[in-house]
């Protein structure tokens, strides 16, 4: 099965896509025959129990793992054949809001933010960015902050932030809302849902169905529902 | 040139991702330091060695001796004919008889100033030298066993080749020495690399999970360590020179006019060595960073 929104929308080529990818560690399979496309634009939300393995396939879709069979695609490239050099130029293009957020707990959060941009060698580009960005996730006032100091909803406003300052055509996120109360979890989808009408593709990974149903009717959504291997959509009964 | 200024300037933004590893960094500083100390030593050894074994090179091939033994009863005689063999013989620039004088103070050392020479059976000695093209030593031997028998013809060699043999030796020692301790030095860093990169490990997935190529993680670790090991290799090289201007000047070849350390143009070696370390430290780096980074996703 292949989800996504291609031909309502398209706008060029599928910029991440899963082709009937295996996946398994010490001999257990967690995904058989797995596919999934993101069309530019698209909005998936990836569901399912704990344990299913939606971080994993978070993980394949940023080749940060690599399928022990069938293809994964980044922008139309065989993830697999990647130089690493080229790994990295992709992940330029998919930002990626981790669970744990993955700061560098030694820089500042306006820093860690910068990060993406230091490391491509755009650190000018920052200048122009980072205070508009920061004031856009509302941290202008924690800026010179070390990531240990900011509040859970605060840490997952700056690693959106970090994830879009390269402007990706992709955001990848993980449970961007697990450590946050309600009202600052509707903040971050908002955020998301914005950067969706701006043309940005976006994946999130949650277990949180309350929210998925909250934000539904917000986008053109698709559900996908990841349970023993298989992905599915979900239908009414969401 | 622009990579090397690159390489000593940084960039202080990429420097501030990777957080520096205190034990890595004074490892790398003190092992630079001690090794660049060791260095100067085996290079003050390698080349005083080269120089010995050419001067002596030099005195092998520049002058012999004739020896007429004391109890010829006819010494004078002999004396004639070894000059007169020695001036037509092809080679020989000159034939010097050596002055009572010149006997004495050659003794001076074993039997004091005031020896008498002239009542005690010396040998007489003529000193040779030769042209250019050199003369055949043994044909001359032929010559002198038939017109002055009892000459011996002495050109250095029992003695000065087994010493130059051993300062050549002494020099291939002290370049082993040195490509020993650049070897060990290279080692020393790579292991401190390593550490450097195992305890960065949580840095280095985040710099490639927001897009970092290798070659931008390897050089904020690569600079880092080239800059340590030159700035530890100045700190051994300059108190190595303290050290060796400390040490008593003897002239180690016994007269040759050869004091043990640098002369001349060798002191470029020692003033290359932290040049050197750092490119080792450079080279050992980079090949730990890209070796550890592949073993990364």
């Amino acid at each position: 099965m292949v989800f996504g929104n291609t031909a309502a929308t398209g706008k060029g080529k599928i910029v991440i896509e899963l082709d009937n990818v295996s996946y398994g560690y010490g001999g257990t399979a967690l995904f058989t025959g797995l596919s999934l496309k993101l069309a530019p634009g698209s909005f998936h939300f990836l569901t399912g129990p704990s344990g299913a393995g939606k971080t994993t396939l978070l993980r394949l879709c940023y080749a940060d793992l690599r399928a022990n069979s069938g293809k994964v695609r980044l922008f139309g490239q065989d993830a697999a054949a990647l130089t690493r050099d080229e790994v990295a130029m992709a992940r330029r293009r998919i930002g990626v809001v981790h669970q744990d957020c993955q700061f560098l707990d030694h820089l500042s959060i306006a820093e860690n933010i910068a990060l993406p941009l230091t490391v491509a060698d755009r650190i000018a580009d920052a200048q122009n960015n980072l205070a508009e960005l920061l004031a856009w996730v509302s941290l202008g006032p924690q800026a010179g902050q070390r990531p240990p100091q900011l509040s859970g909803g605060e840490r997952q406003r700056a690693a959106l932030a970090r994830a879009v300052i390269m402007s990706p055509d992709v955001v990848i996120a993980d449970e961007p809302t697990g450590n946050v109360d309600w009202e600052m979890s509707q903040r971050l989808l908002a955020l998301l849902v914005e950067l969706n009408r701006m043309g940005k593709t976006i994946l999130i990974a949650t277990h949180d169905l309350a929210m998925i149903r909250s934000m539904k009717s917000d986008v053109n959504a698709r559900v996908l529902r990841l349970k023993g291997g298989q992905l599915v959509q979900a239908g009414a009964d969401l | 040139m622009k990579n090397v200024l690159a390489l000593i300037m940084g960039d202080p933004l990429a420097d501030r991702a990777v957080p520096p590893t205190g034990i890595s960094a004074r490892l790398t500083v003190f092992v630079a330091a001690a090794m660049a100390f060791l260095a100067v030593f085996a290079l003050a050894l390698s080349l005083t060695a080269g120089r010995l074994a050419s001067g002596w090179a030099d005195d092998l091939a520049q002058s012999a001796t004739l020896r007429l033994p004391a109890d010829l009863d006819e010494t004078n005689e002999a004396l004639r004919a070894a000059v007169n063999v020695l001036q037509t013989t092809i080679g020989v620039a000159s034939a010097r008889v050596l002055e009572a004088d010149e006997q004495r103070a050659l003794l001076a050392p074993w039997f004091g100033p005031d020896i008498p020479v002239e009542s005690l059976p010396v040998p007489q000695l003529i000193e040779i030298l030769p042209d250019e093209e050199g003369y055949d030593a043994e044909g001359l031997r032929a010559r002198l066993q038939a017109e002055v028998p009892g000459a011996v013809l002495d050109d250095h060699g029992a003695w000065r080749e087994p010493l130059l043999a051993a300062a050549q030796r002494l020099r291939l020692v002290g370049w082993s020495v040195l490509a020993l301790i650049g070897a060990v030095m290279a080692a020393m860093i790579t292991l401190a690399a390593h550490a450097s990169l195992a305890a960065n490990a949580q840095v280095i997935r985040v710099l490639r999970l927001v897009g970092a190529r290798d070659a931008y993680i390897a050089r904020a670790f690569v600079r880092r360590f080239t800059l340590r090991a030159g700035l530890g290799a100045i700190l051994g090289t300059v108190l190595a020179l303290v050290a060796l201007q400390g040490l008593p000047q003897a002239d180690v070849a016994g007269g040759s006019g050869t004091p043990f350390g640098f002369v001349g143009l060798d002191w470029i070696w020692p003033l290359a060595i932290p040049l050197l370390s750092a490119i080792v430290a450079f080279a050992a780096t980079r090949a730990a960073a890209f070796r550890r980074l592949k073993e990364q996703t």
